[in-house]
């Protein structure tokens, strides 16, 4: 049956270990745990190689940076 | 430098604009006003990224009931396009059309979906109330019944007439990075700055290499400051009283939905793809009225780790006459009887008089340079 979830398979002591981690956190489970890390790096994510500006393009911002007076 | 929203500053600024004004005789053409142009412009320019385009139905649906995206990522205020029933029913899923501004095709837009919507749910779930005093349910009952999804191509920009002051996301970024700056804190603002303002502004950027202005420039409501007595004040300060190197003043364009804490969580996503590392909360933040707890908007961004973007909160900050200082209340022990507030209300009076306030609430050069407009306040 499709859901909206998928499961993850980490190794077994590294499992052990967050387990112990998390006891007396506000952290009711390991699962709750990683989707809290793993959403925190998914939303700091990297800039994609698409949005790399090219060379010209800096040169043209830091062009217009200038003449506004943002940078000398 | 931090990440876009979402993983990816999106640009959907069209580069070849020829191409697509060929079919200026064969696509349709939809008027749009002021306010849909601006959102344009946020979603072609990255400020609203992820976003490439109008909400559809499933994201519309999981901003209201989740303050998410359907694919989890957090957004609080719905960016839809509303339009009248019958030109809606001509459209068709994948059409392209034309938004016509100043008689002008100033974007692409694709058709994606259309759907109905419960006005009273949106605004119960946005604004918390249905109460049609507040000043975002008023704009929602006012929006058509219809509300169409799909991503847009901008092709031309021209709305702003702060052009000076009007940088993008992948602008700031590059300015960032020139001035060397790490952690940068973004201040919004929809107000003069007086000493209270000043005072947190340079609390957070001692703990930071960079203090990013960012005035919302749009439409406000009556007896808001004018944008451009905003922008006129903020030079002036900081022309006089911060470290050129250490400060950055750039307007965003964009509506004030009085949202209060979803809209504070909207503001630090809008300055997190500028590439601001933190956000100032304030009291009250994007409230209105006594719609809203004055810590509201504190207490929303426990429901958001995943955020990407630190908020600095300020509770109330005030002159006590027995320290001769801006305090707060976390570090100044004296009662109330030696306290100043920093009343707007009383500012907002001897500025329409023609008043300089008092040097203890707003720098007299600040307060000269808005006396010397013509108009202060939104009629």
């Amino acid at each position: 049956m499709e859901t909206d979830k998928v499961t993850i398979k980490i190794p077994r002591v590294l499992y052990n270990n967050l387990k112990e981690i998390i006891s007396d956190t506000g952290f009711s489970s390991v699962n709750e745990f990683i989707v809290y890390c793993m959403r925190d790096i998914a939303a700091s994510g990297k800039i994609t190689e698409d949005d790399k500006l090219t060379h010209d393009e800096i040169s043209l911002i830091k062009q217009r940076l200038k003449k506004l007076g943002y940078i000398e | 430098m931090v990440g876009p929203h979402g993983g990816k500053l999106i640009n959907r600024v069209l580069k070849d604009k020829a191409e697509v004004l060929k079919h200026e005789n064969e696509f349709e053409f939809i008027k749009v006003n002021t306010d849909v142009i601006r959102e344009v412009e946020n979603i072609a320019f990255g400020v609203y990224s992820p976003l490439e385009g109008f909400l559809n139905k499933e994201d519309f649906e999981s901003v209201l009931n989740r303050k998410r995206l359907a694919n989890g990522v957090p957004w609080t205020i719905p960016i839809v396009f509303d339009l009248d029933d019958k030109v809606a029913e001509k459209l068709t899923k994948g059409q392209k059309i034309f938004f016509q501004y100043n008689n002008k095709p100033v974007a692409l837009f694709t058709i994606e979906e259309k759907f109905n919507f419960s006005k009273d749910e949106y605004a119960s779930k946005i604004y918390g109330t249905t109460d049609i005093k507040h000043p975002g349910v008023q704009r929602v009952q006012n929006m058509n019944n219809t509300l169409v999804s799909g991503k847009i191509d901008l092709i031309s920009s021209s709305l702003t007439e702060f052009q000076n002051y009007y940088l993008h996301p992948k602008e700031t970024r590059v300015l960032f990075k020139e001035k060397g700056w790490l952690d940068i804190v973004a201040f919004q603002t929809r107000n003069v700055p007086h000493l209270g303002h000043e005072y947190v502004q340079k609390a957070a950027l001692t703990m930071s290499d960079g203090l990013f202005i960012n005035p919302l420039i749009g439409p406000k409501k009556k007896g808001d400051f004018l944008d451009k007595v905003i922008i006129d004040a903020y030079k002036t300060l900081t022309n006089h009283y911060y470290l050129k190197n250490n400060v950055v003043m750039s307007i965003l364009q964009s509506t004030m939905h009085y949202a209060g804490p979803r809209e504070a969580i909207h503001h630090s996503i809008m300055r997190k793809n500028f590439g601001c590392t933190h956000f100032i909360v304030g009291r009250d933040h994007a409230g209105v009225g006594d719609f809203y707890h004055p810590f509201a908007a504190h207490r929303i961004f426990d429901e958001f780790p995943d955020l990407g973007i630190i908020p600095l909160f300020f509770r109330s900050f005030s002159r006590c006459t027995k320290c001769n200082a801006i305090v707060n209340d976390k570090i100044c022990p004296h009662p109330q009887k030696y306290h100043i507030n920093f009343s707007g209300t009383k500012i907002r009076k001897l500025l329409s008089e023609g008043e300089v306030p008092p040097s203890d609430l707003m720098r007299p050069e600040v307060a000269e340079t808005i006396i010397k407009e013509d108009k202060i306040f939104v009629e």
